[in-house]
């Protein structure tokens, strides 16, 4: 009798077991996101936690915008259970990056990882995803590395360092066609790090492609104590346009020399980086004005596009600041992981794997000008992530290019020091 | 430009980035020469005395170059403060130690700078001093030719010190052999302390006429120093000529090939001058 009552028990046991994760409800998706939130670029990393906040502020409660999963409470398919983004520390370092992915995994389970701003910690961290099996979006990191590794599990949203040359010499044909003029040459400059290198070998194989002639490339030293040399090579190789790939301290100092040498090409067009830091304006102001940079996003795009202005003003009224292009990828990072895990219905890694393969979100759906969000089947890279050009003004950066996002016309060619 | 304005131009630019590399030289000549020791915060020295340069112009709007005399006060009295507290301890230890002492000392002092001040990158608007004049067709950045004139009047200021004065010859003195200075009652304590309130001051003068056009932020010490390190070796170690010689060689060499060469290959041509100096000329060219 005892046998059998004892059978009976174990049987129901296996059976409460083995069907109640079936049954059991999700209440909350937990997506870990990995990002420096001490030392040098601990700013820049809480501001990206405050943009995925942002984003689970909107997937979780009803909001009156009109924005996806903004009139809907949490992730419909998983019975409105609720996102919830937990921050890791990376502290800008690769190997504390990789054992904060391999913690969170083992720890809290997540659904997905996402990060980590720094290439060099999103390259390890997403490892540690890898082999745990655990999706792992990147919204941010731009080295091309990332994605031509072949990993299963790694997607990434944000378009690539080739995307912003390539749209930099686009933006150069469109405005010559715009404005009559012609662009022959150019001079390529770059810092010395991993940065300015790839950015250089890209840059040069373009041009060489396009017919532009190269008729000045220049390495210098990141940190640089004085350009002078530099800059009077530049000056003696006279080219149409300048590329530059620099951090913020040389930015500064190149912009001092030119005006000391009283130089100016027709264009010089940055590389994000220094040409993009706030301190740039701030430390030589009007001498910054009519600088192009290739730029993920500006304020400004918010006159073309209404719900740019809303999401911008949300983030605002949280941090204190307006979003930067950073942060509006994380933003868009976070709404195609709820995507993804919306279509998958479960919190399978296989399952939200398959998903992400099949996002197919239209650019009107995001706050960043790309044509949408598609990722190739094979790199996983997003196929339609797109740059804008900005040009320097009063202050701010304002869109030129692409056209029909431009809320400026763009000034071309440039006035030299002694004409403003 | 011509070719010949261009090698000018080149020179010229030389002459003074090598001038601003002496600012920072002619301190740690200081030290070396009267105390025999490295001190590898002076670049972080200099730091501090930009960032005082730059809050007295926040605060009370005064240019840089007329707030000198109150910088260059301030990090005299740091640079004894210094001493008294830090150096003091060490003088009589091996030279190991005062290496790791100052060396640690820079690391905490660019520390402290990011925790009060942040690591953005400050400018001062709107100084006295601005603009760029043509000599012949040959651009010269007014601030930077004024670090370039302060450079020469202090090395001068601080040679004839060193030379001509009662103060100076017991720096010299002391620093020829201690014991017998302190027999003919000298009091080596001060002169140390007041040498290392000096080679601050210095970088205190150096930091306001730099703060007029260079960038602000804690790390700009280490910008400067290894230059300042190299034009020290190659003048001869604690020869305040040789600092400023050396600084102005070193100036040269980078801007020259860096235009006629390469960019990339400018810190190779000024470290390369230094090799082959010291392999010729073990104590550099001005010393003992």
């Amino acid at each position: 009798m005892s046998r059998i009552l004892k059978a009976i028990i174990l049987c129901s046991v296996a059976l409460v077991l083995l069907v109640s994760p079936a049954y059991s409800k999700v209440d909350v998706v937990k997506i870990g996101v990995i990002y420096p939130l001490t030392g040098t670029s601990a700013s820049t990393g809480n501001d990206y936690v405050a943009a995925y906040q942002l984003a689970a502020d909107i997937i979780n409660n009803v909001t009156n915008i009109d924005f996806p999963f903004a009139k809907t409470v949490g992730i419909p398919s998983l019975g409105n259970a609720k996102i919830e983004f937990v921050p890791a520390d990376s502290q800008g370092n690769a190997e504390v990056g990789k054992a904060e992915a391999e913690r969170l995994i083992t720890t809290i389970k997540p659904a997905a990882l996402m990060g980590c701003h720094h290439s060099a910690v999103t390259k390890t961290a997403s490892q540690a995803a890898e082999q745990y099996g655990i999706p792992f979006l990147c919204p941010d990191s731009t080295s091309p590395a990332l994605t031509e590794r072949g990993y299963e599990y790694f997607f990434r949203s944000g378009p690539t360092d080739n995307t912003f040359i390539e749209d930099a010499f686009q933006f150069i044909a469109d405005v010559d066609k715009a404005k009559g003029t012609k662009t022959q040459t150019v001079a390529l400059v770059s810092e010395d790090t991993e940065f300015g290198k790839n950015i250089l070998n890209v840059e040069k194989d373009l041009a060489n492609k396009l017919g532009y002639k190269i008729v000045e490339t220049i390495t210098f030293a990141n940190n640089s104590t004085n350009l002078s040399s530099e800059v009077l090579r530049l000056k003696q190789a006279n080219p149409d346009v300048i590329f530059m790939a620099a951090y913020t301290s040389d930015t500064i100092l190149f912009m001092k020399t030119f005006k000391e040498q009283r130089y100016y090409p027709r264009a010089i067009i940055g590389q994000r980086a220094g040409f993009i830091a706030p301190e740039l304006f701030q430390t030589i102001g009007k001498d910054a004005d009519y600088l192009f940079t290739t730029n993920v996003w500006a304020a400004d795009l918010g006159v073309a596009r209404p719900i740019v202005k809303t999401i911008n003003d949300m983030y605002k009224k949280k941090t204190g600041k307006d979003l930067t292009g950073d942060y509006a990828r994380a933003f868009t990072g976070a709404f195609v992981m709820a995507d993804a895990i919306n279509r998958a219905g479960s919190l399978d890694p296989e399952a939200i794997k398959k998903a992400l393969l099949e996002t197919n979100l239209p650019g009107k759906d995001l706050i960043v000008p790309w044509e949408g969000v598609k990722f190739d089947q094979k790199t996983h890279q997003n196929m339609y992530g797109k740059t804008i050009i900005t040009q320097f003004s009063n202050g701010s950066y304002k869109t030129v290019w692409p056209l029909n996002l431009a809320s400026t016309p763009v000034v071309w060619p440039v006035p030299g020091w002694d004409k403003r | 430009m011509n070719p010949f304005q261009v090698l000018i131009q080149t020179i010229v630019n030389g002459l003074l980035l090598g001038s601003i590399i002496a600012l920072v030289a002619i301190g740690i000549a200081i030290i070396r020469g009267v105390m025999d020791m490295v001190n590898f915060a002076q670049g972080e020295f200099l730091m501090l005395g930009m960032y005082a340069s730059y809050w007295i112009n926040v605060k009370w709007n005064l240019d840089p170059l007329v707030s000198a005399p109150i910088t260059i006060a301030l990090m005299f009295i740091l640079g004894v403060i210094v001493y008294k507290v830090l150096i003091a301890r060490v003088i009589e230890a091996p030279m190991l130690a005062q290496m790791l002492l100052t060396f640690g000392l820079s690391i905490v002092l660019v520390n402290v700078g990011l925790f009060l001040w942040g690591s953005q990158f400050k400018t001062i608007p709107n100084v006295l001093v601005k603009g760029t004049i043509s000599i012949g067709g040959v651009m010269v950045s007014l601030n930077a030719l004024v670090p370039a004139l302060v450079s020469l009047l202090m090395a001068g200021a601080v040679y004839w010190f060193l030379m001509k004065t009662r103060m100076g010859r017991a720096f010299q003195a002391t620093s020829m052999n201690k014991k017998a200075a302190a027999l003919v009652g000298i009091d080596t304590q001060t002169v140390y302390a007041l040498a290392f309130g000096l080679a601050a001051a210095c970088a205190g003068l150096a930091g306001s006429v730099l703060s007029i056009s260079y960038y602000i932020f804690p790390g700009v010490g280490s910008v400067f120093n290894l230059y300042a390190f190299v034009a020290v070796c190659l003048g001869g170690f604690g020869s305040i000529p040789g600092a400023f010689i050396g600084g102005l060689m070193i100036g040269v060499s980078d801007s020259l090939a860096g235009f006629y060469i390469s960019a990339a290959f400018k810190y190779v041509v000024a470290f390369g001058i230094y090799l082959v100096t010291v392999i010729f000329k073990p104590k550099g060219l001005f010393g003992w």
